[in-house]
C-alpha cells in the first residue's frame, strides 16, 4: 500500500508543538543562553564560551556533591526495588486485606515532600522523636544533627519510608498481572520457589521494574525538600544535595552563568544515566535469537 | 503411562453444598484405560476444566478418589503425580532458550545432564524443534510456543497422562490442523494417556477415541464419536454435537408408535421395548442426517419447507410441522420438495427421550 501525504495533517501537531516549546524547549534554550555569557545587567553581557562548565567541573564541592548524590541514588535504588519486590511476593494476591494493605502502603505517597522531612526531623530528634530516643536507648550514639553519618542515614531512611510504597505497588501490579496458568505449569515441571521467582515473576517483572528504577533513580538524584527540612544540608555539607547547591547558587547568590551551565550537566548526567538503565534492563534477558 | 479411575468423584468450590446445583462437578465414577485418547466437550462453565485440574492436582476434589494404576493420588501434590499438562495459552519460560525450556523439569528433577540432553533432543526431533532449540522461546511463534508447551510435558519419561487444557484456542486456524496432527501422531508413538478439554466438537472428534461429553457438572456420555452421533445418551449430546444438532419433538406414545401434533411417527421393537418404563417428558430424538422428505403424497409428518440453504456438499432444509421446527440434510443428489412436503423416520434412528435422557 502506498503512502498518502497529507501536508495539513501537521496542523494537528501545532498544538502540543506550542505547549512543548513554551514548556520545555524556549525554557532549556534561555539555560543554555545564560551558560555561556557573563550578564551583568540587561545592558552588559559578555560571551565567555565553555568557561562556566569547565568551572563548575572544577569545582571540589560540586563534584563533591556530585558523588554524594550517586552514592545517594544508588543506595536508594539498592534497598528500595529489592525491599518492594520482596514486599510485593509476600502481599496476598486476593483476600480481603488486599485493599487495606493498598491503602497502607499508598499513605507516604500521599504526604507532601516538606512534610516529610518535618515528620522525620522530630520522629528522628534525640531528645523528644520515638526513633532517636530508641536508638539512643539501645546504647547506640545517634544525633543526626551532629553527626554527618547519622545525618546521611537519616536522610536515606526518609526516602525509603516514603518512597518504598512506590516500587511495591509497581512490583505487585507486575505479579497481578501474571496468569495462574505460570504457576500451574511451574508445579507441574517441578520448580522450586526460587525458581519461580527468578525465571517466571522477575522475567514479568521487567517491565514495572523499568519504570521503577527510573523513577526512583531520577527522584532520588533530585531530592531536594526532605533533606532541605530535615538538615538543611549539614552538618557541614554531609547531606547538601545538588539540587540543593543549584538552588543557592542561582536564587541565593545570582551567580546565573554557573548555574544554568550547573544545570546543563545536572540535566545530562539524569539523561545518560536514565539511558544507560533503559538500555541494560531492555536487553536483559532478551538475548540472540 | 496409566489408567486413570475416578471413583465417586464429585467437586465443590464453596464449602457446604446443599444440592446438586452447589456442585461444580457432579458425582461420577469412570475408568480411563491406559493409552487412551480421551476428549473432554463441552460448553463454557460445564466443569471441564475441574475436572482436568483436579486429574492433575491443581484441585483437590471435595470428594471422592482418583487412582492412577489403582493408587490413589488424591494426597499427592501435582508435581508428583507424573502428569504434564498443557494450558491455553503457550507457558513458557521468557528468559531461556527452547533447549533450556524443555531440559527445566528434568533438571528440577536433578537428572544428569548428559540424560536431559538425550531427551530434550529426542523430543525436539518429534516435534520438529530440533533447529530451534538455541533460540530463545520467547520470539517464536504461538505454534512453535505451544509445542515447547507440550514438549515440556513429554521430555519426562516417568509422565503418565498428558492433559490438554484447550490447547489450540491461541493458534492460527491453519495450524491448529497441523498441530492436532502432530499430537495424534505422538499419541501413537508414544502410547500415553491423553485427557484433551475442548469446546469445539471438530476437535473432539477428529483427536479423540473417546468422548466424555459433559454439561453442568455432569458427565452426560461418555463414548466414541459414533456412539455420541447415532445414540445421544442425552438431548444435550444431541444438541451439542452435530452441526445442526438433532431434532427433537415433544411426543406422546400409543401403541407401537410415538403420536406428534397427532401424527403417528412409528417406533423399532428395541424402543418400543424400552419406553415400557419411561416416565416424564417425552420426545422423540432424529439426526437430520437420518429423515427422509418426500414430496405431498407421502405418508410421512407433513411439514411446510421454510428455506433450502445449498452448502455444497449438501442441502439444508429447514421445515415447520405444526408446532415444531426441524432441519433435514438432503444429498446433493436427493430432489428438493416443494413447499409443503413430508417427513419420514426412519425407526432405527429414531430414539426416545424421557426428561432429556434417552430410553434404552
Amino acid at each position: 500500500m502506498g503512502k498518502t501525504y497529507y501536508p495539513k495533517a501537521w496542523l494537528m501537531v501545532l498544538p502540543v508543538v506550542a505547549i512543548v516549546s513554551f514548556s520545555a524547549i524556549v525554557p532549556l534554550m534561555t539555560v543554555i543562553n545564560y551558560s555561556v555569557q557573563d550578564i551583568f545587567g540587561p545592558e552588559s553581557r559578555y560571551f565567555v564560551g565553555m568557561e562556566w562548565f569547565r568551572e563548575i567541573l572544577s569545582d571540589p564541592d560540586i563534584l563533591g556533591a556530585f558523588r554524594r548524590q550517586f552514592l545517594f541514588s544508588f543506595a536508594v535504588l539498592a534497598i528500595e526495588i529489592p525491599l518492594g519486590i520482596a514486599i510485593a511476593l509476600c502481599m496476598p494476591r486476593k483476600g480481603p486485606w488486599v485493599s487495606v494493605l493498598l491503602i497502607l502502603l499508598a499513605l507516604p505517597l500521599l504526604v507532601p515532600w516538606n512534610v516529610v522531612g518535618t515528620i522525620w526531623q522530630i520522629f528522628a530528634r534525640p531528645d523528644i522523636g520515638l526513633a532517636g530516643i530508641t536508638i539512643n536507648g539501645l546504647g547506640i550514639d545517634y544525633n543526626y544533627t551532629g553527626d554527618s553519618i547519622d545525618a546521611w542515614v537519616t536522610v536515606l531512611a526518609m526516602d525509603v519510608w516514603h518512597w518504598t510504597s512506590l516500587a511495591v505497588l509497581l512490583c505487585y501490579a507486575g505479579l497481578q498481572a501474571i496468569p495462574d496458568a505460570y504457576y500451574q505449569a511451574a508445579r507441574i515441571d517441578g520448580a522450586s520457589r526460587w525458581a519461580i521467582f527468578r525465571y517466571i515473576e522477575l522475567p514479568k517483572m521487567r517491565g514495572v521494574l523499568m519504570i521503577a528504577i527510573l523513577l526512583r533513580f531520577m527522584d532520588s538524584f533530585k531530592i531536594f525538600a526532605e533533606p532541605f527540612v530535615l538538615t538543611g544540608g549539614g552538618p557541614g555539607t554531609s547531606t547538601t544535595f545538588l539540587s540543593q547547591y543549584l538552588t543557592t547558587m542561582a536564587v541565593g547568590q545570582f551567580d546565573l552563568g554557573p548555574a544554568a551551565a550547573f544545570s546543563l550537566i545536572y540535566f545530562l548526567v539524569i539523561l545518560l544515566v536514565s539511558y544507560v538503565f533503559y538500555q541494560v534492563i531492555n536487553n536483559l534477558g532478551k538475548g540472540v535469537g | 503411562m496409566a489408567k486413570i479411575e475416578l471413583r465417586n468423584l464429585a467437586h465443590s468450590y464453596g464449602g457446604n453444598p446443599s444440592g446438586p446445583e452447589d456442585y461444580a462437578l457432579r458425582r461420577m465414577d469412570h475408568v480411563w484405560e491406559d493409552g487412551g485418547a480421551y476428549a473432554l466437550l463441552g460448553p463454557s462453565g460445564c466443569g471441564k476444566t475441574t475436572l482436568l485440574n483436579i486429574i492433575s492436582g491443581l484441585v483437590q476434589p471435595s470428594e471422592g478418589q482418583v487412582l492412577f494404576d489403582g493408587q490413589e493420588v488424591n494426597a499427592l501434590p501435582t508435581e508428583r503425580r507424573n502428569v504434564a499438562q498443557v494450558f491455553q495459552f503457550p507457558v513458557l519460560y521468557d528468559t531461556m532458550s527452547v533447549y533450556d525450556n524443555l531440559a527445566f523439569p528434568l533438571r528440577n528433577r536433578r537428572v544428569p545432564e548428559d540424560r536431559v540432553r538425550e531427551r530434550v533432543e529426542e523430543i525436539a526431533t518429534m516435534l520438529d524443534l530440533g533447529d530451534v532449540l538455541k533460540r530463545r522461546a520467547v520470539n517464536l511463534g504461538a505454534d512453535a510456543k505451544q509445542k515447547i508447551s507440550v514438549g515440556r510435558g513429554l521430555v519426562r519419561s516417568d509422565v503418565a497422562a498428558v492433559l490438554f487444557d484447550e490447547p489450540l484456542t491461541v493458534i492460527d486456524p491453519h495450524l491448529k490442523w497441523r498441530l492436532r496432527r502432530k499430537l495424534k501422531e505422538i499419541h501413537e508413538r508414544l502410547k500415553l494417556t491423553l485427557v484433551y478439554v475442548t469446546h469445539d466438537q471438530t476437535e473432539a472428534l477428529t483427536f479423540a477415541d473417546r468422548i466424555v461429553v459433559m454439561s453442568e457438572g455432569e458427565v452426560v456420555q461418555l463414548g466414541t464419536p459414533q456412539e455420541l452421533f447415532e445414540r445421544p445418551a442425552h438431548t444435550f449430546v444431541g444438541y451439542f454435537i452435530g452441526s445442526p444438532g438433532m431434532n427433537f419433538l415433544d411426543c406422546e406414545l400409543d401403541g407401537d408408535a410415538a403420536v406428534v401434533d397427532g401424527h403417528r411417527i412409528p417406533l423399532s421393537d428395541e424402543v418400543l421395548t424400552a419406553s415400557r418404563e419411561a416416565e416424564g417428558r417425552l420426545e422423540i430424538g432424529v439426526r437430520p442426517e437420518f429423515l427422509e422428505l418426500t414430496g405431498e403424497s407421502g405418508d410421512g409428518l407433513p411439514v411446510e419447507v421454510q428455506f433450502v440453504e445449498d452448502r455444497g456438499t449438501h442441502r439444508l432444509v429447514k421445515a415447520r410441522a405444526a408446532n415444531n421446527e426441524l432441519f433435514v440434510k438432503l444429498r446433493d443428489d436427493q430432489p428438493v420438495p416443494g413447499d409443503r412436503a413430508r417427513l419420514r423416520f426412519p425407526p432405527e434412528w429414531t430414539l426416545l427421550y424421557a426428561d432429556s435422557r434417552l430410553v434404552r
